[in-house]
């Protein structure tokens, strides 16, 4: 073989060995930097990675619990919960690369069936609402999305589909207003203290019941804690804790579904703008109460197209999501009489047996009022007054306490012109107009006269400035029938636990006594009971024929520059009443061809569960 | 007869009755070099069975039952290279590099793409990534050519011939595209250089050279717009000085990795070894399976792994002083460098300090090529070890 002679050299080569030494050193060194280094990781700062290790594989979850649902008084459900698959984006996590960030956008517009640029208005929009939370993008999105999405997931970092729970309404429209709407907190919400343990993205009541009861129905979220890998996918069996969401607790109204449905269908049917309510005199527990136009909460389940939001929103004149019920502000009419009639008869400007001449009109200085139609009723009593209706006798009452302030003052205890406490957002507090509050009005130039007796005249008939709503006015009505206690007016009836056992039950104490002589109060109630369905009632063609006895005023109010508005009040059964009843309709002409029979379908209804109801009590006993 | 050596007797092997174990040929071998190289392929298999359980869908041991053959088949060449006269590799260094130029080349038009690059051959069982026994065979032409033009030109000459040959292997690997491995055969080419005598004064101006290379490789030419390099390589190897949260990016990666190792903490986490679990850390059963045994056993598995590389790379240097001819001590020089900068670069990238280059832990790393090739080239070794051992007792066991 070759370089036998070398093979057994017994010196190596010294400068071979040196840099074979030198070899060995580096090797040496390179060991130490790498233990050092390990040494380094594991041992020193081994603490900090094993926290960072274990922070990296879990991700917290918010689990939402299911609102409770909201029941009639008789059980009924009117909001219950479905699930659904909600699209949503978490922008934190889209890439962060622009182009990127663009096409992963492009594709999620694609797979919605819309375009980049509304996509990228809608995500700007609930930016606004709720910074920082997943943007929801549709709602019941169909399970082969989900499929699709689980399958190109890398395609779409930071879009989830999330099985949320939306509100469900078994009876579409019905008592719309009162249930209010759910949405997502937003941004000046969560400062305040009711909802200071919520996140962005959470729901809560943002109308009605929904929005009072919130504390009551919204329940508590969960958290799950799971395990993921680093693409942020749970793994499998890679549940570590969860706290179960806490359902919400069921609200029990006190509106009768069926009541409520008459109500609205009366309504609807006539097809004008205007409320009603039907509420129990002596509790101030609302059996009824309804919106005409009215609109389907479900629409809020939902993310909106602008098309709904217009037609929900910017009509000032249908607007739909108005409960005139509650925030109206109208004028009276004649159904405000009975109110200056017990004004009158307890600050001694009336007695029940006097006796007016009505003319068919009352000139007051330069101006002239005339009855409605320029009818003349001849000499008419309080009782004759209401039940024709006759103006002049009113105006005659409104000009003998035209600068005493009696009108104001039971028109003010009775609750006209200033909040009534009831449970629902958005009520209007209205105007009782008054000496000195147009005298201010003066002086700070906002009108062009003073106080004058003309204007008590109107307001004496529920003309002119007043403007008031059928909450406030069956309110009145309630204490009128009941012998003065202004009752507090309420749709919370109880809370329920899932288990059905009552947590809490709402019964408002009343706002306060008025002391009224009782034979002035049987005295207006005979009046307005004639007016129903004695022989010459406003309201006979309407009452007339209705079997159970009832006390009713029509009303008629100009309202400038609308038609006249039709309104309706009765309190019933005659002479002991349980419940009043209030309805309004925007232009509507006289109330005894638009309000009054609405208000008849009401108490039929009313009624006829009360027999079943008396029925089934006597079944009971029997 | 050098019986004067005493400092390496042992118990003079032909007095004894040749037995199974002598005809063998296993006292010539270098033990600690035959159990260091089985104790890691063996660890790598215990890893790959422990860390990867159904990684592949319906096939639940796909990574640990390829290795343990790989290890076999590998184990029995290093054997029978074992008993082969080193030395007729430097007759057949001419072939040999023709053979390796020319299978890094194949792969161009032959080869399977993976992952934006073709490197392998797909053979019936496994595919075989030529460049990597191209490391080996780097190694035995080079080697060749260094004794065989010893004293042919000048030192200048001598050494640009050198470069060429180790770099046309070099840019074929680095085109396919491999950077790592070329990398590899940079280190392997310089380091053949070293032991066979290239001058210092060269060495400064090679290291200069590459000093401005890599300047230019990194920063001027992006800068320019003509990048040598893909993005990809780029941002590898400069990604490990920045950190980074994208999951698809190497700063990430690396940072994956490196608190895998850290939360290994002594013992290691056993089965709670979430980081290379949950896929956090990539590549966990190749380029990072360091990053497994860190998190899984702790320091004490890691520095065990480092351990056997350590005792593998002076066992190496003691056969290169060892080795009855010049050839011999380059060929183990050789092997020595190549296996030092693998296991540097890889654990290094690993924790940290190093950037990632794609370059596989000898005999760890899941991979049939990889794992054959580092076995054959032990099995150099110890055909240089034996070959010097016998040659003390003047015959040929063969």
């Amino acid at each position: 073989m070759y370089r036998r002679t070398d093979e057994h050299e017994p010196q190596m080569d010294n400068k071979l060995a040196l840099r074979i030494a030198i070899f060995g050193g580096v090797a040496l060194a390179l060991f130490v930097v790498l233990f050092f280094r390990l040494w380094l990781l594991q041992i020193v700062n081994g603490d900090e990675y094993l926290a960072e290790a274990k922070n990296n594989r879990t991700h917290e979850f918010r689990v939402s619990a299911p609102r409770g649902e909201i029941l009639d008084r008789d059980g009924k459900i009117l909001v219950s919960n479905r699930t659904s698959l909600a699209l949503q984006v978490n922008l934190a996590k889209l890439p962060e690369e622009p182009r990127e960030r663009r096409a992963e956008l492009a594709r999620l517009a694609e797979l919605t069936h819309t375009t980049l640029p509304k996509l990228r208005r809608t995500i700007r929009e609930e930016l606004k609402v709720a910074a920082g939370a997943p943007v929801t993008l549709r709602r019941d999105v169909g399970s082969y999305l989900v499929y699709y999405l689980q399958e190109n997931q890398d395609r779409f970092p930071g879009v989830t589909v999330q099985r949320v729970f939306v509100r469900r309404y078994p009876h579409g429209t019905l008592a719309a207003h009162i249930l209010g709407n759910v949405g997502e907190v937003n941004e000046e919400q969560l400062k305040e203290p009711a909802y200071r343990r919520l996140e962005p993205g959470d729901a809560i009541g943002q109308d009605g019941v929904e929005y009072t009861y919130d504390r009551f129905l919204r329940g508590t979220a969960g958290i799950e804690r799971v395990q993921v890998d680093a693409f942020g996918q749970p793994t499998r069996n890679g549940q570590l804790a969860s706290q179960q969401p806490v359902p919400g607790d069921d609200l029990k109204l006190s509106i009768d579904a069926g009541v409520q449905e008459a109500g609205e269908a009366a309504m609807a049917s006539i097809g004008l703008r205007g409320g009603f309510i039907t509420m129990d005199v002596h509790t101030g527990e609302i059996i009824a109460l309804g919106s005409y136009p009215t609109y389907e909460p479900s629409v809020f389940t939902r993310p909106m197209t602008q098309a709904q939001v217009d037609e929900l929103v910017r009509d000032p004149i249908l607007a739909p999501l108005t409960d005139r019920a509650i925030a109206g502000l109208y004028p009276t009419g004649s159904t405000f009489k009975p109110i200056t009639a017990i004004a009158a008869l307890e600050s001694g400007n009336v007695t029940p047996g006097e006796v007016i001449y009505d003319p068919g009109q009352l000139v007051v200085g330069s101006q002239v009022f005339t009855n409605a139609g320029e009818a003349a009723n001849g000499s008419v009593s309080l009782v004759s007054a209401l039940e024709v209706s006759s103006d002049v006798f009113f105006y005659t009452l409104g000009l003998r306490m035209w600068d005493s302030g009696d009108l104001q003052r039971w028109a003010h205890a009775l609750g006209i012109g200033r909040p009534t406490g009831i449970d629902l957002p958005g009520a209007a507090e209205g105007l009782l107009p008054s000496q000195h509050w147009r005298n201010q009005l003066f002086r700070e130039g906002e009108t062009e006269r003073p106080w004058s007796a003309g204007d008590n005249v109107q307001l004496a008939t529920g003309q002119g400035d007043l403007q008031t709503n059928p909450l406030q006015m069956a309110i009145a009505y309630a204490a009128l029938g009941n012998g003065g206690t202004v009752v507090t007016p309420h749709v919370g009836l109880q809370v329920d636990d899932a288990a059905g056992r009552v947590l809490k039950e709402f019964a408002p104490s009343p706002r306060r006594h008025v002391r009224m002589d009782a034979g002035y109060r049987e005295t207006i109630l005979e009046g307005l009971h004639d007016a129903a369905q004695g022989g010459g009632g406003t309201s006979v063609e309407v009452f007339g024929s209705f079997p159970i006895p009832v006390a009713g005023k029509t009303g008629t109010a100009q309202r400038p520059p609308y038609e006249d508005q039709s309104w309706y009040g009765v309190l019933a059964p005659y002479p002991d009443p349980r419940i009043v009843t209030f309805v309004t309709m925007e232009e509507g002409g006289f109330g005894v061809e638009a309000a009054a029979p609405a208000a008849r379908r009401i108490l039929e209804a009313y009624f006829a569960n009360q027999l079943a109801h008396d029925a089934k009590a006597e079944e009971g006993e029997g | 007869m050098y019986a004067t050596r005493t400092r390496r007797a042992r118990p003079e092997p032909f007095a004894l009755r040749p037995g199974i174990a002598e005809r063998l040929g296993l006292p010539y071998m270098d033990a600690t070099l035959g159990l260091a190289a089985l104790g890691l392929v063996a660890f790598s298999v215990f890893v790959l069975e422990e860390a990867t359980q159904g990684d592949v869908p319906g096939s639940p041991g796909y990574f640990y039952d390829r290795q343990a053959i790989y290890a076999v088949v590998g184990l029995i060449g290093m054997y029978l290279l074992a008993r082969i006269d080193y030395s007729r590799f430097r007759e057949l260094r001419v072939g040999i590099y023709t053979f390796l130029c020319a299978s890094v080349t194949l792969v161009f038009f032959f080869g399977f793409a993976a992952r934006g690059s073709r490197r392998s051959f797909d053979l019936p069982f496994f595919s075989f990534q030529p460049s990597e026994l191209g490391k080996l065979l780097l190694v035995l032409a080079l080697a060749g050519f260094v004794i065989d033009g010893a004293r042919r030109g000048s030192a200048r000459q001598r050494t640009v011939r050198y470069l060429c040959l180790g770099f046309a292997p070099a840019a074929l690997v680095f085109l396919q595209p491999d950077l790592g491995t070329s990398l590899v055969y940079g280190a392997i080419t310089l380091a053949v250089m070293y032991v066979g005598g290239v001058p210092w004064t060269h060495f400064a101006v090679i290291g200069a050279a590459i000093v401005a290379l890599v300047a230019i490789v990194l920063v001027v030419a992006p800068a320019v717009g003509t990048p040598i390099l893909k993005e990809y390589q780029q941002q590898r190897l400069t990604s490990f000085t920045h950190p980074s949260e994208d999951p698809s990016d190497a700063g990430y990666q690396q940072n994956q990795a490196k608190i895998a190792e850290g939360a290994g903490q002594l013992t290691g986490r056993g089965d709670r070894a979430t980081q290379t679990r949950l896929d956090f850390v990539p590549e966990r059963h190749t380029d990072f399976i360091f990053a497994v045994i860190g998190e899984r056993y702790g320091f004490m598995g890691a520095a065990f792994v480092l351990s056997l590389y350590a005792l593998l790379i002076w066992r190496a240097l003691r056969i290169v002083t060892l080795s009855k001819n010049s050839y011999g001590t380059l060929v183990a020089g050789g092997i020595a460098a190549m296996l030092l900068f693998q296991v540097f670069v890889n654990v290094g990238m690993n924790l940290g300090i190093m950037p990632i280059t794609g370059i596989p832990l000898p005999l760890l790393s899941y991979g049939g090529s990889s794992v054959l090739a580092t076995l054959l080239a032990l099995g150099v070794l110890q055909s240089i070890h034996m070959q010097a051992r016998l040659g003390q007792r003047g015959r040929f066991a063969w």
